[in-house]
């Protein structure tokens, strides 16, 4: 009965992927992305099959929560969303109190496992949001966008306290894209965006003073040569001295001579510019921008609002990473500590990532069930 | 909760999802054309630019090594220095074939399994355009034969390090130990910031002891480098500080002798300044070279170091625990002195039973020495004096005694890892063991065997405690630090314990003469070894029952008896007036303490207080 509307020749092709629930054009972007993401890391990393080894662990896992995650029907999702997204702000407050981690308290031991609460309000935020605003017509009226100012606000605030600035800014936009999307008003848009850049001096003054000096280094790299600015210049160097078609695989000076640092996470994108050029560059886009477009498009296909407003927030959610991170190794943004989505090397980001792209196949492949 | 019923436009929600859909697409889009764009200015545009900054401007910051601090012994004798060794190193990158370049090279320069293997695991680790050593410590032979035919081999070169190197070898292993490379243990207790140009570190000994000292600071140089990590330029440079030299209280010359005169026996010797406590011998044999360990042992010649039944690692000094046996008497003798009740003598029927008990415990000279007092039974070793004396004094007053002369305790040694050997007590035995401490083991206590245990450390810094009369000082082997070549040595001072203080101080003499007696009269167990003697000796000999060996005769009988035999030890001092040296001697399997301990001792006084043989 799933299959009721296809060809025999259809069933047999989709059959398997589709009993799984596996959408196939995300999925092959998906596989080539990091396909592509381990080639380079195998020569940001010099070389170290170990590296390639834990990457390719990560990666197994996170596409094996991926599809797992697809098999729960978003009905199920939606039905815990409130719950999930109170253990993650609760959990926020435990990571403020008794977190611990490296200058900033970002982690949370339980013993058996460590991770970032944050990674939880990712993809509940959205979540919780789509939940909330799925409730009445769109577009929302002006006092459900308060609540959902106020959902955005709390744990946002709660993140940049810890502090990850990255993180914050992240989550914070992944909640204005479901806004976005639910047909908010242009004119409160545009308000808003005018109260933001009246807001910026006052932001100023409650950055911590490290986060000031990236905004400072960001403005005038060159000031700063020994110190914060080094990784911009360098990553610059990197990308420029790529040119058009690279220096090759494994041949990156810049990378190789430990001139780059960061080089296998936050700054991977660098090591992918020298030596593959621009030329290798379009092709990685071009794969993001594909598996964006499907993101969005499943969206569009989505059945009911929460399906609609979760996955598309998603698919802007992930370029939005893609875009911060480019834009700081580009020198265009300031350094903020964001990785390149399904290339950097590190395990939780990417776990997370595989978890949205689980609701999102959920969302596309549950969907004739709910056909009436 | 209550859900309000809203009326939805399902086809107008959808249409304005599409809408901001596409609108998030032509952002997207316009986004990404702006990434590009911007990498189109970088890559095409100021491509020449950034290629020129990638090829010429490239800093580099390179640690440089401290100089290790070089070692000597009192006498200014080097006992650990620095020498430039030349090792083959291969760069990957640049060798088109390795494994055809290893047969290649193997022809000229042999390279063992061990290498290649050790090798092969530093290619994996390293980055592919740094030098990795493949042989180590090349004879000037190997270099001449590969300078010839350097141009055969891109990529391969002959380097000079610095490496560690130990003169005396085998002879000072115990004191000096040795430096090896950093393991992965270590280097999470290192401060990796100043070993980010250190290969080795101390493993043992005085070398890892004194660890902090000997390495020194690392310095560091900026460097101008060109595409292929070539040094153009240093921009500047923070030069390292070398480590400290040590001079150690060991004379290395009296030592090499001690440990001669040991000849084939397993044991050893340790001499203590008693005035100050410095260390002047610190023998444990066998020893072996630490020189290999150095550039890393192979896996056979360790294997057959730590299987040698001789056990030649194990650092008989401050680890072999030893039952002292007749060695403690003197002590035991001046504990009951000190309770006043050592002043009679008694008739020695060559045994003695306790109360209501019927076992015998013998004295080794079966016809027994008749009536003893306190100094026929140091001279002549007497067990059952000592067992009647042992029984007043009781295990508690023994055992308090014994601990101001360091029995049962770390003597505080400054070289890491010394046992403290054990002295027994009733709240011992209670606390290890959960038994009741029964009379019979009062009595052997008394003699120095059943459950005490003492290291040769301990042995000679307690006679040098008592040759000063209750002077206690911690024994130190290293004399004075000097932080570089030209600036002035930084003593280290002597530390000195509580002292021991008896009641009546007279009975110092009391003993000491006894001791002396042990050597120079006619009854002394060890009469012969004072003979010709220009200077006078105190002494006490021992003989230690060996245990813990199982019996099982059949298997390979004549080896096994000979580990059964005893242990021959001896402690001393001399001269008798005015001591200068305190000296403690063990010879396992030597048999009785006269034959073997003594005349071994008096070799190394006639060698340190004469000058013979050196």
């Amino acid at each position: 009965m799933i299959t009721d509307n296809y060809t025999a020749a259809n069933r047999r092709r989709y059959s398997l992927a589709e009993s799984f629930h596996i959408d196939v054009p995300l999925m092959v972007g998906l596989l080539l992305t990091a396909a592509l993401g381990l080639v380079i890391l195998y020569s940001a990393g010099n070389q170290n099959e170990a590296i390639i080894y834990r990457q390719l662990t990560r990666l197994a896992v996170a596409f094996g929560i991926m599809i797992v995650i697809a098999q729960i029907p978003p009905q199920q999702l939606r039905f815990w969303t409130p719950w999930l997204f109170a253990i993650g702000i609760i959990l926020l407050i435990a990571v403020l109190t008794f977190g611990e981690g490296k200058g900033a308290t970002r982690w949370l031991d339980l013993g058996f496992v460590r991770f970032q609460p944050s990674e939880i309000i990712k993809i509940t935020l959205p979540m919780v949001l789509a939940w909330y605003l799925a409730d009445a017509p769109l577009p929302p009226k002006p006092s459900r966008v308060i609540v959902c100012i106020i959902l955005i606000i709390v744990p946002t605030l709660l993140i940049a306290k810890q502090p990850d600035l990255g993180t914050s800014l992240v989550i914070a936009s992944s909640g204005i894209f479901v806004m976005l999307l639910s047909g908010i008003r242009w004119r409160y848009i545009f308000s808003a965006m005018i109260t933001a850049i009246a807001a910026a001096p006052a932001l100023w003054y409650f950055m911590h003073d490290y986060q000031r000096q990236r905004v400072l280094t960001f403005l005038n790299p060159e000031q700063d040569l020994l110190g914060s600015g080094w990784h911009i210049v360098q990553s610059k160097i990197a990308i420029g001295s790529g040119g058009l078609y690279g220096k090759g695989w494994l041949n990156g000076t810049q990378s190789h001579l430990e001139f780059l640092p960061e080089r296998s996470t936050d700054f991977i994108f660098a090591v992918f510019g020298e030596e593959f050029g621009l030329m290798g560059i379009l092709v990685l886009l071009t794969l993001y921008l594909f598996i964006i477009a499907r993101s969005l498009y499943i969206s569009a296909q989505a059945q009911n609002t929460f399906g609609r407003l979760v996955g598309g927030s998603i698919a802007i959610t992930f370029f939005f990473n893609i875009f911060v991170n480019i834009g700081m190794v580009t020198g265009l943004l300031p350094v903020v500590g964001l990785p390149l989505p399904l290339i950097s090397y590190g395990g939780t980001s990417m776990v997370t990532l595989m978890i949205a792209f689980g609701i999102l196949m959920s969302v596309h492949t549950h969907r004739k069930l709910l056909s009436q | 909760m209550l859900r309000k019923l809203h009326i939805k436009d399902h086809s107008g929600e959808v249409r304005l999802f599409k809408q901001r859909a596409i609108v998030a697409i032509i952002i997207v889009i316009l986004l990404m054309l702006g990434i590009i764009s911007r990498l189109v200015y970088l890559q095409v545009f100021s491509h020449q630019h950034y290629s020129t900054l990638s090829q010429k401007n490239r800093l580099k910051i390179v640690p440089l090594p401290p100089t290790r601090g070089l070692i000597y012994d009192r006498n200014g004798l080097l006992l650990a220095k620095n020498i430039p060794s030349f090792s083959l190193e291969l760069i990957p990158e640049q060798v088109k074939n390795i494994d055809d370049t290893l047969v290649r090279l193997n022809q000229l320069i042999p390279i063992s399994d061990s290498d290649r293997k050790h090798f092969r695991r530093l290619v994996k680790q390293k980055r592919r355009f740094q030098s990795i050593p493949l042989r180590y410590r090349l004879t000037e032979e190997e270099v001449a034969r590969f300078s010839v035919n350097r141009h055969l081999f891109k990529g391969v070169s002959i380097q000079a390090r610095l490496i560690r190197y130990y003169p005396f070898g085998s002879t000072g292993v115990h004191t000096i130990g040795y430096v090896g490379r950093i393991d992965t243990r270590e280097l999470q207790r290192i401060d990796t910031a100043n070993y980010s140009a250190t290969t080795h570190i101390g493993k043992l000994g005085i070398e890892r002891s004194y660890e902090k000292d000997l390495h020194g600071q690392v310095g560091y140089q900026q460097e101008e480098v060109n595409a292929q990590d070539r040094t153009l330029r240093i921009i500047n440079k923070t030069p390292p500080v070398a480590g400290k030299n040590l001079t150690l209280n060991i004379d290395i010359k009296l030592q090499s002798f001690a440990d001669e005169a040991l000849g084939d026996y397993r044991g050893s010797i340790v001499a203590i300044d008693p005035n100050n406590g410095e260390v002047l011998v610190f023998v444990s044999k066998p020893g072996y070279d630490p020189n290999p360990f150095v550039t890393g042992i192979d896996t056979k010649s360790y294997a057959a170091l730590r299987n040698s039944p001789d056990k030649p690692l194990f650092n008989r000094a401050i680890l072999g625990q030893y039952p002292p046996g007749s060695t403690v008497k003197p002590f035991i003798g001046l504990a009951g002195l000190d309770a006043g009740i050592a002043n009679n003598s008694l008739f020695c029927p060559g045994w003695f039973e306790l109360e209501g008990d019927d076992r015998r415990y013998r004295d080794w000279k079966k016809r027994g020495h008749g009536e003893t007092d306190l100094d026929k039974a140091i001279v002549e070793s007497c067990d059952v004096y000592f067992y009647e004396l042992a029984q007043r004094l009781r295990i508690d007053k023994m055992y308090k005694f014994m601990s101001l002369f360091g029995f049962g305790k770390k003597t505080g040694i400054d070289i890491l890892g010394e046992l403290p050997g054990l002295f027994p007590s009733r709240e011992w035995k209670r606390r290890k063991r959960h038994q009741a401490w029964f009379p019979g083991e009062t009595l052997i206590t008394g003699i120095g065997q059943g459950f005490t245990l003492t290291t040769p450390l301990q042995l000679a810094s307690a006679t040098a405690t008592l040759a000063r009369d209750g002077l206690h000082f911690r024994p130190s082997i290293v004399h004075s630090m000097q932080a570089s070549n030209d600036s002035v040595p930084v003593l280290t001072p002597a530390t000195r314990y509580k002292s021991v203080l008896l009641k009546n101080p007279q009975n110092w003499q009391k003993v000491k003469r006894s001791m002396m007696r042990v050597l120079h009269s006619p009854r002394g167990t060890a009469r012969g070894s004072a003979r010709g003697a220009p200077y006078k000796i105190a002494g006490k000999t021992g003989t230690a029952q060996v245990f813990g060996i199982a019996q099982d005769a059949e298997y390979n009988a004549d080896e096994l008896d000979k580990r059964l035999h005893d242990h021959s030890l001896f402690i001393g001092f001399a001269p008798f007036d005015k001591p200068t040296i305190a000296i403690a001697v063990i010879a396992e399997n030597g048999g009785s303490g006269s034959h073997v301990a003594a005349p071994l001792a008096r070799k190394v006084l006639d060698a340190y207080l004469l000058g013979k043989g050196l």
